[in-house]
C-alpha cells in the first residue's frame, strides 16, 4: 500500500514526512518538495511520474541517501536516514538500496559475471558464496549464459537485465529505478518490466521507479504523479495506462 | 586481492594510453637511473677513499712534481704507517680515445697503502721482476681484450714522448664493487730509466697510510709544516677531502645532473597525473555509480591511487630493468672515462622509490577529485 498524506501505519516500509528540498541556483531559492508526505508498504511497486524538473529524480536520491533534504525525514525499515553521515550513509545503501539507472551504468571493462559481483565485494562473503549468489541472480534476470560477456556484447535491454542483477543480488530492502526503460525500446522494455514485476511478485522486492513511460508505470501497483513539489495518488485508466498519461 | 582484478581490468581500459604512459615511466626512471649513476661516478672518489690515508701534492698544484727525497722526512714523521708516491703516466694505447688512467707506482709499499686492489701474489712477484711489467685493473684488461703476457705499447706525450713497450704480468680486482678497475700500473724504475734528467727523482703525489685515522689532521699539518718554506711546499689532505676537492670540479656538472634528474620527475609526475585525471574525469559516472552501490569515498581515492600506482611499478620496473642491463654498455662504451659506473641497490631502491612516490602523488589530486564527486552531480553530468 502507498500513501501520500501522512497517515501510513508505522509499520510501512519507507516512511517520508514534510521533506522539503530546496536549491539555490544563481542566488536563487528554487524549492523542488515541499511537505511531502510519503508510506510505501513491503512488497509494493510504485511509480512516480511527472513533467521533467518536477523533482521526480531528486525523490529517488533523498530516498536512496544519495542526497540530503532540506527538512523533514526519511525513516527506512526502522531507519532515520536523513541525520546520518556520510559514511554511515554510505554503508546503509550498501545494505538497503539497490539502483537501477536509465543508461544502465555498468563498468565497461568488467564481464556480467563480474559487474554483478561489485557489491558483494564490500560484504565478508566468500568467493564461493559469491559466485553462487551472482550465479542465482543472473538465472533469474535470464543471463546465465551471458555472465561471461562484456557490456558492449549485450543489447540494452540484456546490460539494463545485468543492471537489474547488479541491484538485487545483495538482497536489498528495496529497489530504486530511474528510468529503468528510458533507453530501450518496446519490447526490452516489456522485457525489463515483466522482470521487475516477477522481482515484486515472486521474490517480494519493493519497487519505487520514476518514469515517463505511461505503460510502464501502468505495470505498476500504484502511480504517484509529483506536481509543484507535492505527490498526488494517481488513477490508472480502464486500460491500464495512467488516467493522463506521462506529461 | 579482490579488489585486485578491478583495477587490472582498469588499466587496460585504454590501451594505447596505457603503453605510452607505462613508456613514460620507463624512459623517465631510465634516464633517472642513468643520471644518479654518472652522479655517484663523479663522487665516488669520496666514498673510496679510506680514513687513514692522506695525500701529499705540491701546494701549487697537482701538475707540479716533488722530490723523492721527501719520502724520508715524511716516513720520520710520528704517526705515519706507509708511504708510496705516484706520477700520473697519460698515454693512449693505440687511438687518442683510448684512454685510460696510467699510473707509475712505487711497488715497495703499493699493496700495504692500497689493501683493497686485490694482485694475486704470483702475479705481484712477476711484477717485481720485471722493470717493464705493468698491472691492469680489470676492467681496463677486459676493455681491451688483454691477457697475461701481452705487450702492451702505451703512447705518451710527456716525460719525453714516444711509444713505451710494457708487458702485462698482472691483473688486479676491486674487493668492493665501486674499487676502481680501470687503472694500469707502471714501474717507477722503468719510469725513472726513460724520463729525461730534468724530471728524474721527482714524484707526483705521496699517499701514505696512518697508524691511527684520528691523527689524520696533526701529520697533515706536520708535513706541511716540515717542508714550508721550501721550494716545494707541500699540501696534505686527506684522501676524502682530496677526493672531494676533486669533484668541486664538477660542481656545474653534478649541478646540470640534478637539474635534469628534478625536471624528469616533475615531468613524470605531470604526464602521469595527466593521464590519470583525464583517466578519472571520463569515469565520473561509473565512480558515481561505485559509490550509490555502497563503495566509501576512502575507497575511491584508494582505487585511483592503486590504479596509478600499479603504472608506476610496472613503468618504473622496466625502467630500472633496463638500466641494469644498459649501465654496463655504457660504462664500457665510455672507455673508463668515469670509473666505477655502477647502478647500485641502493640507486635501484631509490628509483623504485620515486616511482612510488610518483604514483602515489600523480593519482593523489585526481584520487581526491573522484572522493569528493557528489553521486548526484556526477549523474547529472551524464
Amino acid at each position: 500500500m502507498v500513501k501520500v498524506d501522512g497517515s501510513g501505519a508505522q509499520s510501512s516500509l519507507i516512511q517520508v514526512r514534510d521533506l522539503d528540498k530546496t536549491y539555490r541556483r544563481g542566488g536563487e531559492d528554487i524549492d523542488v518538495l515541499q511537505g511531502l508526505n510519503l508510506d510505501v508498504s513491503p512488497g509494493e511497486f510504485a511509480a512516480f511520474m511527472g513533467p521533467s524538473g518536477s523533482g521526480k529524480t531528486t525523490l529517488l536520491n533523498l530516498l536512496g541517501g544519495l542526497d540530503v533534504p532540506t527538512r523533514g525525514s526519511i525513516t527506512v525499515a526502522g531507519d532515520e536516514i536523513t541525520h546520518m553521515s556520510s559514511g554511515k550513509l554510505t554503508e546503509w545503501r550498501a545494505r538497503h538500496v539497490g539502483f537501477v539507472f536509465q543508461m544502465y551504468n555498468l563498468i565497461p571493462v568488467l564481464t556480467a559475471y563480474q559487474n554483478v559481483e561489485l557489491p558483494l565485494l564490500l560484504t565478508k562473503l566468500s568467493k564461493a558464496e559469491r559466485r553462487a549468489h551472482v550465479e542465482t541472480v543472473l538465472s533469474v534476470v535470464g543471463l546465465a549464459d551471458r555472465m561471461n560477456h562484456f557490456p558492449r556484447q549485450l543489447s540494452g535491454g540484456q546490460e539494463q537485465r545485468v543492471a537489474i542483477a547488479r541491484a538485487i543480488v545483495s538482497d536489498p530492502t528495496f529497489l530504486l529505478c530511474d528510468e529503468p526503460t528510458g533507453d530501450l525500446d518496446r519490447k526490452s522494455a516489456d522485457e525489463v518490466m515483466a522482470l521487475l514485476e516477477e522481482l515484486v511478485a515472486a521474490h517480494h522486492k519493493t519497487v519505487l521507479m520514476v518514469t515517463h513511460d505511461p505503460l510502464a508505470a501502468a505495470r505498476a501497483h500504484s502511480i504517484l504523479h509529483l506536481e509543484k513539489g507535492v505527490l498526488v495518488e494517481g488513477k490508472k485508466s480502464p486500460h491500464g495506462v495512467p488516467a493522463g498519461g506521462a506529461a | 586481492m579482490k579488489f585486485g582484478r578491478l583495477i587490472w581490468a582498469n588499466l587496460f581500459r585504454k590501451k594505447v594510453r596505457l603503453l605510452l604512459t607505462l613508456g613514460s615511466f620507463a624512459v623517465a626512471l631510465f634516464l633517472f637511473a642513468f643520471l644518479a649513476v654518472v652522479r655517484d661516478a663523479f663522487n665516488r672518489g669520496a666514498d673510496v677513499a679510506g680514513a687513514d690515508r692522506l695525500i701529499v701534492i705540491n701546494r701549487t698544484s697537482i701538475i707540479n712534481l716533488i722530490p723523492l727525497s721527501y719520502r724520508d722526512k715524511i716516513t720520520r714523521i710520528p704517526g705515519v704507517k706507509y708511504i708510496t708516491h705516484s706520477n700520473w703516466f697519460g698515454g693512449t694505447y693505440q687511438e687518442e680515445k683510448n684512454f685510460f688512467p696510467q699510473f707509475v707506482i712505487d711497488p715497495e709499499n703499493q699493496r700495504q697503502v692500497f689493501p683493497e686492489l686485490i694482485v694475486p701474489d704470483d702475479q705481484w712477484n712477476a711484477f717485481l721482476k720485471d722493470r717493464q711489467g705493468a698491472i691492469a685493473g680489470a676492467q681496463t684488461a677486459e676493455r681491451f681484450h688483454w691477457k697475461i703476457g701481452d705487450r702492451i705499447p702505451i703512447k705518451t706525450s710527456s716525460w719525453g714522448g714516444g711509444s713505451w713497450e710494457f708487458n702485462l704480468v698482472g691483473i688486479y680486482h676491486g674487493k668492493r664493487p665501486q674499487d676502481d678497475e680501470t687503472q694500469f700500473w707502471l714501474q717507477w724504475d722503468y719510469f725513472q730509466e726513460k724520463v729525461p734528467q730534468s724530471v728524474k727523482g721527482q714524484v707526483g703525489w705521496y699517499v701514505l697510510k696512518v697508524e691511527n685515522p684520528d691523527d689524520a689532521a696533526r701529520i697533515a699539518k706536520d708535513i706541511d709544516q716540515e717542508f714550508a718554506n721550501s721550494s716545494n711546499e707541500t699540501k696534505t689532505e686527506t684522501e676524502s677531502a682530496w677526493a672531494a676537492n676533486w669533484v668541486k670540479q664538477f660542481a656545474n656538472i653534478q649541478f646540470l645532473i640534478v637539474s635534469i634528474g628534478t625536471v624528469v620527475f616533475f615531468t613524470l609526475l605531470l604526464v602521469t597525473g595527466n593521464t590519470m585525471a583525464i583517466s578519472v574525469r571520463e569515469r565520473t559516472a561509473e565512480l558515481a555509480v561505485f559509490k550509490a552501490i555502497g563503495y566509501s569515498d576512502r575507497f575511491v581515492l584508494f582505487f585511483v591511487i592503486a590504479e596509478s600506482l600499479v603504472i608506476a611499478l610496472i613503468g618504473g620496473s622496466l625502467g630500472l630493468i633496463l638500466a641494469v642491463l644498459a649501465v654496463p654498455m655504457l660504462a664500457k662504451s665510455l672507455g673508463g672515462l668515469l670509473p666505477s659506473m655502477v647502478l647500485s641497490p641502493s640507486m635501484l631502491f631509490f628509483g623504485f622509490a620515486t616511482a612510488i612516490l610518483v604514483g602515489i602523488l600523480s593519482g593523489l589530486l585526481p584520487g581526491l577529485g573522484a572522493m569528493r564527486l557528489r553521486v548526484v552531480n556526477a549523474m547529472r553530468r551524464v
